[in-house]
């Protein structure tokens, strides 16, 4: 596939290698170290490093300055942005910003409802959806326009990613779902952690039967589990999550002080059976507040050392 | 209908702290249907409200009507001649009533006696929830008939979200997914082909958003 943007991640998934690509999450303060200290451990063992968008709902330094950080360390980021917090004024405003300082990747989401955060009493905005956000930055992107339809002085050149979950229900409209995205507009799709590969599979086969596979880059996402509680937790506590019983059983069948090993195990397990799934493009590990073990996830799945692209 | 929830007797008592005497107005219509604010409910709170004031050792009185509506003026004329002869009002209508109640009589303070909650439909008994949030364009003739606006919790237009599980909301599960009955409807219909067209960005200047609204019918204005 040809490209449209400058961006690295497009390059890398138009050359034909599997992209890899993270996660930060910025820090509950005005410490900016946080984010490059994080970005520092994975940056030579990924393409892209998203920045989440304050995730759960709960506040945190803004996606948009991280992401700025990252971008001044010479690094490619990989805006989250989601339409729980802003309108269409502010959404097409806060990509402006981000174009102005050249960050070429943004993943559209619509975000947890605030409910899960520290603010449950506040107002949501949903003034677009995740749908309506793709189309706005192809749109931005392609006609050089605003919403309310004026030309814009240097148009955003963004590669335009959005979230797929596979194992949310009802199952039957998951591959319709991922065919309206890319209807929308969506270049790449990042999807929610996998565990029940088998599932995962099944939708995969389902979205190559209609071709969706030659028309987005799927990332397949990852992450690894830390401990048997933590496997329980994402099974039982986490809407849209699906963690098979063997993978619970398999974390508590270790010591304790054994189980982040077999967490990453399972993990590097899963990504090389994942590579064979045809239609899987790349990976996204999501190694939430434990980044300091993607780059042995990286290796240990033979991903390691990333492509070079100018 | 418009349903509401009764207000905390403390609530009321803080409004009434230094009346003697107050008009207390119920509505027949909505807040009757979903016992809040109707002939009974005036009648237990007016009790329940001397009672307490009796046992603050303080009197008061109080005067029940229950009007037909309380949104209409024809009604609250009703009302006119006695009205100066209190010290406040409680109005158990919802939150237009008590309004209009407000802009009709400018010299008596008026209250609340309800938290108007939704427009909604009586499920089972003692059972209320919203259907309706008045967008001002309606989109159910491309949802199958269930309103993703009042029923999603991030109203999206084109759900479901990752958070949909055994059919219920991420946020709760007591709550359906508005996209999983919309999905069901389309299914029974013959029609999921139809999840697929997206429905497009939403001119909220007809909601809220666009500030007070108002509907004139000039063949009706007199």
């Amino acid at each position: 596939m040809s490209t449209k943007t400058p961006s690295r991640l497009e390059k890398i998934l138009a050359s034909g290698n599997l992209a890899v690509t993270s996660e930060c999450g910025p820090p509950r303060g005005s410490n900016g170290d946080t984010i490059t200290k994080k970005a520092e451990m994975i940056k030579d063992y990924v393409d892209a490093i998203n920045i989440t968008d304050n995730q759960t709902s709960v506040t945190r330094l803004c996606s948009l300055a991280a992401c700025i950080r990252l971008k001044l360390m010479g690094l490619e980021p990989i805006l989250q942005m989601v339409t729980r917090d802003r309108n269409r004024i502010a959404l097409q405003s806060d990509i402006l910003g981000a174009a102005s300082f050249d960050i070429f990747n943004i993943l559209c989401l619509s975000g947890d409802h605030q409910s899960f955060g520290d603010n449950p009493q506040g107002q949501n905005v949903f003034d677009l959806d995740s749908m309506h956000l793709i189309q706005t930055v192809r749109y931005m992107r392609e006609e050089g326009k605003f919403l309310g339809g004026d030309d814009i002085d240097r148009p955003p050149r963004m590669f335009v990613g959005a979230a797929v979950n596979p194992f949310a229900d009802p199952f039957e409209i998951r591959v319709p779902r991922l065919a309206k995205k890319v209807a929308a507009g969506v270049e790449f799709i990042q999807t929610q952690c996998i565990y029940n590969l088998d599932k995962f599979e099944l939708w995969m086969k389902q979205a190559r039967d209609r071709g969706l596979h030659e028309k987005v880059y799927i990332l397949a996402g990852v992450t690894p589990l830390k401990s048997a509680g933590m496997a329980k937790y994402m099974k039982n506590r986490v809407p849209g999550m699906d963690v098979p019983d063997e993978v619970v059983e398999r974390m508590s069948g270790v010591p304790k002080e054994k189980q982040p090993e077999e967490g990453i195990k399972i993990c590097v397990e899963s990504i090389q059976r994942l590579k064979e799934v045809e239609g899987v493009r790349g990976f996204h590990i999501m190694a939430i507040e434990w980044e300091e073990k993607v780059p042995e996830i990286v290796e240990q799945s033979g991903l390691f050392p990333r492509p070079k692209v100018e | 209908m418009i349903v509401a929830e009764r207000k905390p007797i403390e609530e009321i008592m803080g409004f009434a702290k230094n009346c003697k005497k107050i008009l207390m107005v119920g509505c027949n219509e909505c807040v009757t249907v979903c016992y809040a604010g109707g002939r009974k409910e005036v009648a237990i709170l007016a009790s329940a409200l001397k009672m307490a004031f009796k046992k603050d050792g303080k009197g008061l009185e109080v005067t029940e009507v229950t009007l037909e509506r309380q949104c209409d003026h024809e009604y609250l004329e009703e009302i006119r001649n006695i009205v100066d002869e209190h010290d406040a009002i409680v109005s158990l209508a919802c939150g237009v009533g008590v309004q209009f109640m407000a802009e009709k009589y400018l010299t008596t303070p008026v209250f609340p006696g309800v938290n108007t909650r939704f427009m909604g439909v009586t499920e089972e008994s003692g059972v209320w929830s919203e259907r309706c949030q008045g967008c001002g364009e309606c989109i159910l003739g491309q949802t199958a008939g269930i309103c993703p606006i009042s029923r999603c919790a991030k109203r999206l237009l084109n759900g479901p979200c990752g958070g949909s599980t055994n059919g219920k909301c991420e946020i709760n599960k007591d709550l359906d997914c508005a996209w999983q009955l919309i999905i069901d409807r389309l299914k029974a219909l013959d029609r999921l082909d139809d999840y697929e067209e997206i429905i497009p960005i939403k001119d909220w200047s007809t909601e809220r958003a666009g500030g007070p609204r108002k509907v004139v019918r000039e063949d009706l204005k007199q």
